[in-house]
């Protein structure tokens, strides 16, 4: 699945890096707890999440995260969009619960990370 | 640099060095705002030498969560990077105020973050355990004095 088929499914909306939406993915996590992610993330992995802060983005950054999806309608901050375009990372919003999101992306075929 | 490294060229040739590759960053304590961007660096000079990707992101984990205890946990001090034909290094010195117990704090899910640092969604207990999983060589000391977290990636 690519971040353009998954932003597909789950309606997004893209903030930034509408060009680097044919990256693949290889698997997608849901959590708000940043070292959660630290600790069990692999590269081309999704990041779904509910927090909304600069450190979010930094540890997409350190894991290889390309792509972030905040849910429930979440913003991203100006700061967010600038560390995202500087480290390459596509930043996208949708309005599902971050369960739903999840579900719906499990449901067509994107694995957990493991 | 042998196999781990490619033949891409960059401005920083550590074979042209014969004493390696060194550079020091301050870590200020409390300063969450600026968190990440001594790792964020450190992965760009890896980036630049040509190091194999799947190290830097082993290197990269390890240095942003050496760096958020380094902010979270102490008084501040300085993370090192270094590198020579074999390894990349990585030492945190800080000037205080030490782990109290090195053992638990190695367990995953022991934390003494406050509850400003876990809404932020980090202090779970998990950043030493997870510094440990992705070096090839950690070395930890420390007493009220100061902490030094001394860290080996092998790139041979």
């Amino acid at each position: 699945m690519t971040i353009a088929e998954a932003a597909a499914i789950l309606n997004c909306k893209t903030v930034c890096g509408a060009d680097k939406m044919d990256r693949p993915l290889s698997s997608a996590c849901g959590a708000d707890l940043m070292s959660d992610v630290l600790a069990f993330v692999k590269e081309n992995c999704l990041l779904l999440t509910g927090m909304v802060n600069a450190h979010v983005v930094r540890t997409a950054e350190m894991l290889d995260v390309p792509c972030i999806v905040f849910v429930r309608g979440k913003v991203p901050t100006q700061d967010m969009i600038e560390l995202a375009e500087q480290t390459g990372v596509t930043l996208l919003t949708c309005e599902y619960t971050l369960y739903e999101a999840c579900g719906r992306l499990y449901q067509n075929g994107l694995p957990p990370c493991r | 640099m042998r196999a781990a490294v490619s033949e891409r060229s960059s401005s920083l040739q550590i074979s042209a060095m014969p004493d390696g590759f060194k550079e020091n960053f301050t870590i200020a304590a409390g300063d969450f705002a600026s968190a990440g961007e001594a790792s964020a660096r450190i992965k760009s000079i890896l980036r630049m030498i040509g190091i194999d990707p799947a190290i830097i992101r082993r290197v990269s984990i390890a240095t942003y969560e050496a760096e958020l205890n380094m902010i979270i946990h102490s008084f501040g001090g300085e993370m090192t990077l270094s590198i020579d034909s074999d390894a990349i290094y990585i030492d945190c010195v800080d000037t205080g105020p030490g782990i109290e117990d090195i053992e638990m704090a190695m367990k995953e899910g022991f934390s003494t973050a406050s509850p400003d640092i876990q809404m932020m969604g980090f202090g779970a207990g998990m950043g030493l355990p997870n510094i440990k999983k992705n070096s090839d060589e950690m070395q930890i000391r420390s007493n009220p004095g100061g902490t030094h977290l001394h860290l080996k990636f092998y790139i041979t």
